[in-house]
């Protein structure tokens, strides 16, 4: 989009450093971009790279004085933001520029309701009040497609989907119309077919009201599709900046080329028809009983897992995808037997189904779960060597300190880290590290099966791309079997060579991952893939809302 | 964390959350010094009878040492007439050390808390000895052949009403006070961090019958309990660490319980039980140090009620054995003689600077532990 208009925003040589006691760290070093009126400009970066502390401090909403602004200046339509006070800053926040947040969960108040969060805000910058802020809530929840906004107003942030309240988010972003509209990753706490809806929305609403837009992400792919303008951060610093098609097909800086590359590329585990089969299961279900009245008596169930039967062979990996809520972290669970189920399931020949947790502590040895979230799934009080160890301790009890320890370092080894690492604690790692040290915790034990419950989510593309060759040459060397879940299609392709989708907790489409890639049967299974891999929406009633 | 840090970490040194948390505490300066001044004050009294006591702690006599405070030697040791413990006070063993060439050294003050003054010059509760004028010091100073009041033993703070020292008395009640509150909240603390664990960590029917139970027993009025207890027992130190036990366990329970509830759906928690780890190592390895913040946070305050309930028993006289020094007793004591302000003011700014004291430090720890606190 070329510039009919002047210049809406001007970031110059902007620093920000933040104090810690007596150092400080200089979070964004000496940046410069502009953002034109109707335009879009993508910030793009992994984790810690200033992206989000570039976009708050534009709105000075950084804990100063602990944060400051060594050099710079950020003007807004010719006005110098950073020396406003905080009564004229305010009047820009949600009046002139307004903000989205990652996470749709904890950026509503759980307490008021949607029509009362949005009256407020405009009641504070129109004065609003009664039945014209009542008309005009309705108006704005209509814009951002959300269905019977006449029923929605009195319903609670909770009632709503992660996909209805981040679209509540944008409606009081867009209550007084402004001229900039910074979205920090909105899509990424959201499923692939949500943040397809929600991107297509924000990029009609753009064009229809003409406002300029300061995306902040980590996915390339979502750039591609929305921005006029990337500037591609790393370390504080802008290495490169330029409109979207040229930085896409010429990249100059070598790291936008190592982002541009780092996409997963799909080299799944053969399948062996003739290995032993490493877990089974028939019809499982995990019914969680919906419970009413004093009584306590079950009027109900949900059907987290209702009736899936799978056979995985030694070496093989099996992919199961599907949206948040559809069950597939729970058959992961139900499978280690770390919920309660319905149904046979048969590891290397043995029932384990209905065992004690006392009698299946021998079969915990061999398999192993790997977690979603790196900074969640280590405990902060223990050292790398003490995490890794513990498994040892519980299943080789007889064995000596140096062996452990020589168990320990190999595992460290493995997942590419250094061992001489292993004293220190978790939060001095990396969230890609701290996953490899979730993944050495698992195969210290030498498993023949692993569940991996999204363990590339919550890292940056550079990282997941590491993280899914790391799993790779893992499963070649040790012969492992895995059990891959994920709702991130592109790298589930990359690993698996057979597929589940599953949607309410019951399977709709199962294959070689190839086959289902390449034609898909149920309208589901296309919708998923429309959405992660051109960011398409599909025709309501599809998928969720 | 640079490439300068080294990779082992001594046992001994503390970890960076540590550092910040003791760095916050420091930052409280109110609590800080407050900290100090307790740690010294609760040091010296636990030497208390080396600071007052009725016995020097160290006899030289004919040529051969004695130490008292450890040993308790007959009167005939010293040449006396009776098998009976030396009493050094007495003028009568004086004379027979002195005489052998002897001497002994005292405390500064040689009181302890149960020695009667037998030379007071006013009827007990008497004033402090630097009150007194030369008027009523005449009687003592007299008979003991002395110069003047300036020339007694002193009675830094008087005595109370049956002529014994009060400096004495609460120096030892300060010490017992501390001690009874420390041995209670640990006691109560670790009962307290089990039940609130074991009810967190298993949930489900375990959680709501332990809840339901403590709802009830919360309920009996504890006070009428104790008064009924303490009328068949007889009161003495553990009788009524035991009693006081039965009631205070349950104020760490819910606090400890929502942490465990909290913390059993970390994903390091899953992740454990997935390498087949029992529940017990669980809960003590991985959920405990989480709950322990909320705990420690709650330790002064907990230290402070304890020491506040055993000197309200004392108060009504249902706390511990007549004659152990005890603050509660001293006030009750002030109550009952008025016209004897030395024994009520000296109780009362014990008690309110040691509960001061704790509660400043409670403060301040509580800043310690607050993760959201920055000190800019």
């Amino acid at each position: 989009m070329e510039a009919p208009y002047g210049k809406l925003l001007e970031v110059n040589d902007l620093s920000v450093a933040f104090r810690q006691g007596q150092r400080e760290t200089l979070a964004v070093d000496r940046i410069s971009f502009d953002i034109k009126r109707g335009e879009t400009v993508a910030l793009v970066g992994e984790s810690g790279s200033g992206k989000s502390v570039t976009a708050l401090s534009v709105l000075k909403l950084l804990p100063y004085p602990a944060a400051r602004h060594p050099s710079g200046s950020v003007r807004f339509k010719g006005q110098e933001l950073l020396q406003l006070r905080e009564p004229q800053i305010r009047h820009v926040r949600g009046n002139d520029i307004t903000i989205i947040f990652q996470e749709p969960m904890t950026s509503l108040n759980p307490l008021h309701t949607i029509e009362k969060q949005i009256g407020e805000i405009l009641l504070l910058h129109q004065g609003l009040t009664g039945e014209p802020a009542r008309k005009r809530t309705i108006e704005l929840l209509e814009q951002v497609g959300i269905p019977d906004p006449q029923m929605r107003l009195k319903s609670y942030p909770h009632q709503l989907s992660g996909g209805q309240r981040q679209r509540v988010m944008i409606a009081m972003a867009l209550a007084n119309e402004p001229d900039l509209l910074i979205a920090d990753e909105p899509t990424t706490a959201l499923d692939v077919t949500v943040q397809a809806q929600i991107l297509n929305l924000l990029k009609e609403l753009q064009t229809r009201l003409g406002m300029a837009m300061l995306f902040i992400t980590h996915d390339l792919g979502i750039v591609r599709k929305l921005a006029d303008k990337v500037c591609v951060m790393k370390e504080g610093k802008i290495v490169e900046q330029g409109p979207v098609e040229r930085v896409f097909t010429a990249p100059s800086h070598p790291y936008t080329r190592a982002l541009l590359a780092a996409e997963p590329t799909p080299d799944p585990a053969p399948v062996c028809a003739g290995a032993p089969v490493v877990i089974e299961t028939k019809d499982l279900k995990v019914w969680f009983p919906i419970k009413r009245g004093v009584m306590r008596r079950a009027v109900g169930h949900i059907k987290a897992v209702d009736g899936v039967s799978i056979e995985l062979r030694q070496g093989e990996t099996l992919g199961v995808v599907g949206e948040s809520g559809s069950g597939k972290t729970t058959l992961g669970l139900a499978i280690l037997r770390l919920v309660s189920s319905d149904g046979p399931i048969v590891f290397l020949g043995s029932t384990i189904a209905g065992l004690t947790f006392r009698k299946m502590r021998p079969f915990r040895r061999q398999m192993q779960i790997v977690f979603q979230d790196p900074y969640g799934s280590l405990s902060p009080r223990m050292s790398v060597s003490d995490i890794i160890e513990e498994g040892l301790w519980v299943h080789h009890p007889d064995m000596s300190r140096a062996e452990r320890e020589q168990r320990v370092i190999q595992a460290l080894l493995d997942v590419g880290l250094d061992p001489d690492t292993r004293f220190r604690y978790p939060h001095e790692f990396s969230g890609g590290q701290r996953q490899r040290i979730a993944v050495a915790r698992a195969i210290v034990l030498e498993p023949t099966f692993i569940v991996l419950d999204e363990p590339t989510s919550a890292l940056d593309m550079l990282i997941q791309a590491q993280m899914v060759d790391l799993l790779r040459a893992l499963q070649k060397r040790h012969n492992l079997t895995y059990i891959f879940i994920s709702h991130d299609l592109r790298v589930v392709a990359a690993l698996a060579c057979r597929l589940l989708v599953m949607r309410h907790g019951k399977v709709v489409e199962e294959g070689p991952a190839a086959e289902v890639f390449a034609n898909p049967k149920d309208p589901y299974t296309r919708a998923l893939l429309a959405a992660a891999f051109k960011l398409e929406t599909s025709p309501e009633g599809v998928v969720a809302q | 964390m640079g490439l300068g840090v080294p990779p082992e970490r001594h046992l001994l040194a503390l970890s960076p959350l540590n550092r910040r948390r003791w760095q916050s505490f420091k930052a409280n300066r109110r609590g800080y010094w407050a900290f100090w001044i307790f740690l010294v004050l609760f040091v010296i009294s636990l030497f208390a009878e080396f600071i007052a006591n009725d016995k020097p702690f160290f006899v030289h006599f004919d040529g051969r040492s004695y130490f008292p405070v450890f040993v308790t030697y007959p009167e005939t040791a010293f040449g006396g007439e009776f098998e009976t413990a030396a009493d050094y006070r007495d003028p009568y063993l004086q004379k027979l050390i002195a005489e052998k060439g002897g001497f002994m050294l005292w405390p500064p003050i040689r009181y302890s808390y149960n020695t009667h003054n037998l030379d007071l010059p006013t009827p007990a509760p008497s004033k402090p000895t630097w009150m007194l004028t030369e008027e009523e010091c005449k009687s003592v100073v007299e008979r003991k052949g002395l110069n003047g009041c300036s020339d007694l033993e002193y009675n830094w703070l008087g005595t109370d009403d049956q002529g014994r020292d009060v400096a004495a008395r609460l120096i030892y009640g300060f010490r017992l006070s501390v001690l009874f509150g420390l041995a209670l909240t640990i006691v109560s603390s670790i009962i307290g961090v089990a039940a609130g664990a074991v009810q967190g960590y298993f949930g489900g029917w375990t959680d709501l019958l332990f809840q339901r139970f403590i709802e009830i027993w919360t309920s009996i009025p504890s006070l009428y309990l104790l008064l009924i207890i303490s009328s068949v027992l007889v009161p003495g130190f553990f009788v009524l660490l035991g009693i006081l036990l039965l009631f205070s366990w349950v104020s760490l329970v819910g606090l400890v319980r929502a942490e465990f509830l909290r913390g059993r759906n970390f994903e390091y928690i899953q992740a454990a039980r997935a390498l087949g780890v029992s529940n017990r190592k669980i809960m003590f390895r991985h959920l405990l140090p989480n709950a322990m913040v909320a705990t420690m946070t709650f330790l002064p305050f907990i230290l402070s009620s304890s020491v506040m309930t055993l000197t309200a028993l004392d108060f009504l006289g249902f706390g511990l054995p007549p004659g152990s020094p005890s603050l509660g007793e001293m006030l009750s004591q002030g109550k009952a003689n008025i016209q004897a302000p030395w024994l009520g003011i000296s109780g009362f700014l014990t008690v309110a600077i040691m509960l001061s004291l704790l509660i400043f430090i409670g403060e301040a720890v509580r800043d310690a532990f607050d993760p959201r606190k920055t000190f800019v």
